[in-house]
């Protein structure tokens, strides 16, 4: 059935409300399956679609590192360099990640993916900082929106694992695009305290990292797949 | 009842109401529903819940989700006053620096709001700044730290410390907040920031350890304690402090239990190399040791995460107990 939004929904369903025994119409569990797009790849259900949506991710920033170290940004800079050990650091960190979790999935892991970085311009420091900034804040929102779709302990133990460097990643990209902005508004609902003199916990916000969901994340995440690898997360849930 | 004449009424008075009722889809799974009929008689135990979830925390939380979150606030407020004293102390951080830690203190006092708000009658009391001992003495002011308001290489290094003990116990917590989904995802919210700070307070003290631009400074393998990278790799040589009682070595050492299987969870130290019982250094070309341990960060045990913190606390507070 289409997607309602949520107010329509409701009244929708109210006609129902006045019968006795009423069955929420469509309103089970698998409601509004999105039909996985024709020609996407269905990342899967359960503990296994939320680490084939982690494999998916890691893919894709192990790809992007791996074709960072082959452009003239990369090559240019100093051996010694903070930027050089950055970005060596990323690539193997990353392929770690994704090797790791083909593993784990085993035969239920999802094929290798194509990327499509043309938008990227890997002789530019700007645009790969800028794209690498976007992949890391793209990884850590999707963690912890996926969180409360793992069954698993071990399983979430492992994503806190992860999302963590994920993050120290992001923070030391932003940094290196504009000191000081390791956390901003763009990806942390900011806290302020009602005044300078304010006791701990009063002001408004909360501090907190913005999760992102798998849908919202596979739309960005497609930007950079080739037709054949674009992905779909509709049966994560 | 008219549930839907209800809802517009609210709808009057609070035009966000349905920003604050769950998905539909999620509505279920709290209840159980995923996939059942829903009766007549149910909706009346449902409409309850659905408010009681939208509008407060009425319902108590079970013993070992308050557990979870209260340590984590008693770490909140462990960082908040820490940070809120080294911006209140002169010629400490220099001005470069201040808008990074106004924002870190402000983070910190926005978990603290969401913690509170989370735990609602159950949170612990603001233990107040007269609680910690910054010093590492337990009260006595006079342990191998007291100097960190007036020595920023210290501070930081205190800093770092902190917060990457932070980072370890909500790893290690949060799979005892599932049955939650929103405090779940709530303290992961927070999780990330954290390990966001500590990528920025590492980052500083590369800088500083050198004197020149943090970001033009990488990692030093051969003096991680001065200069780390800004993910911990190995054991980081024992953090910042790692000779000094109480030492720093802890932050980055072993929790309990140490090891375990495949799909157990257990609390191995960071210089770790196995996940999931898959071999990192044989699963990936090219992977060492130091990277297949940056690559994952370690979770942390309660006990272990207070007997850190412990130390920061006068002996006769119960904070971290």
């Amino acid at each position: 059935m289409p997607r309602l939004p949520r107010r329509s929904f409701l009244r929708y369903s109210g006609a129902g409300l006045a019968v006795g025994g009423l069955l929420l119409a469509g309103c089970d569990d698998d409601d509004d399956d999105i039909i996985t797009p024709p020609g996407t790849i269905d990342l899967g259900s359960g503990d296994n679609g939320v680490l084939n949506y982690a494999y998916a991710l890691e893919q894709l920033e192990a790809a992007f590192y791996a074709q960072v170290k082959t452009g003239a940004y990369y090559k240019g800079l100093a051996a010694n360099s903070a930027e050089k050990q950055v970005f060596d650091d990323l690539a193997i960190h990353e392929q770690i990640h994704a090797d790791f979790f083909r593993k784990v999935l085993d035969t239920k892991a999802i094929k290798a993916l194509e990327p499509d970085f043309s938008t990227i311009k890997f002789d530019d420091r700007n645009s790969v900082l800028g794209a690498a900034k976007s992949f890391e804040d793209l990884g850590v929102a999707a963690y912890n929106g996926a969180g409360r779709y793992i069954q698993t302990a071990a399983y979430l133990l492992i994503a806190g694992k992860i999302v963590s460097v994920e993050a120290r990643h992001a923070a030391l990209i932003r940094d290196l695009i504009n000191y000081n902005t390791f956390v901003a508004s763009d990806v942390v609902d900011l806290f302020t305290p009602t005044s300078g003199t304010s006791a701990p916990g009063v002001g408004s916000g909360t501090g907190k990292e913005k999760s992102m969901t798998p849908n919202d994340v596979v739309n960005m995440a497609n930007k950079f797949l080739k037709d054949g690898s674009k992905i779909s997360a509709s049966n994560i849930k | 009842m008219d549930f839907f004449k209800l809802i517009s009424d609210i709808e009057r008075v609070d035009p966000e109401i349905y920003d604050r009722l769950d998905s539909r889809r999620r509505v279920f799974k709290h209840f159980g529903l995923a996939g059942k009929t829903l009766t007549a008689a149910m909706v009346p135990n449902l409409v309850s819940g659905i408010f009681q979830r939208a509008y407060g925390q009425t319902t108590a939380l079970p013993a070992d989700i308050v557990a979870v979150l209260n340590l984590a606030l008693s770490l909140e407020y462990l960082e908040f006053y820490y940070y809120d004293s080294g911006l209140k102390a002169a010629n400490l951080i220099p001005a470069s620096d201040r808008p990074a830690f106004e924002i870190i203190r402000n983070d910190e006092s926005g978990h603290i709001k969401v913690l509170r708000e989370a735990l609602g009658s159950a949170a612990i009391p603001d233990p107040g700044r007269a609680t910690f001992d910054y010093s590492g003495g337990k009260g006595s002011g006079t342990g191998p730290f007291a100097a960190a308001f007036g020595n920023y290489a210290l501070y930081l290094g205190v800093a770092q410390s902190f917060v990457d003990t932070g980072v370890r116990a909500y790893k290690g917590g949060a799979t005892k907040l599932m049955a939650n989904k929103d405090i779940l995802e709530a303290a992961l919210n927070i999780h990330s920031v954290e390990a966001r700070h500590s990528s920025h307070v590492r980052t500083v003290r590369r800088g500083v350890a050198v004197n020149a631009g943090a970001t033009t400074v990488p990692g030093n393998l051969a003096d991680l304690n001065k200069q780390p990278k800004s993910w911990i790799s190995g054991t980081d040589n024992g953090g910042p402090s790692p000779s000094t009682t109480p030492s720093t070595a802890a932050v980055y050492g072993a929790g309990t239990p140490a090891t375990g299987g495949p799909t157990d969870l257990f609390f191995p130290a960071d210089s770790n190399t196995t996940q999931a019982g898959i071999d990192l250094l044989t699963n990936t070309a090219g992977a060492t040791a130091a990277s297949a341990s940056e690559a994952f960060d370690e979770a942390l045990d309660a006990a272990t995460v207070k007997s850190i913190a412990r130390n920061f606390v006068d002996a006769k507070s119960a904070l971290f107990v």
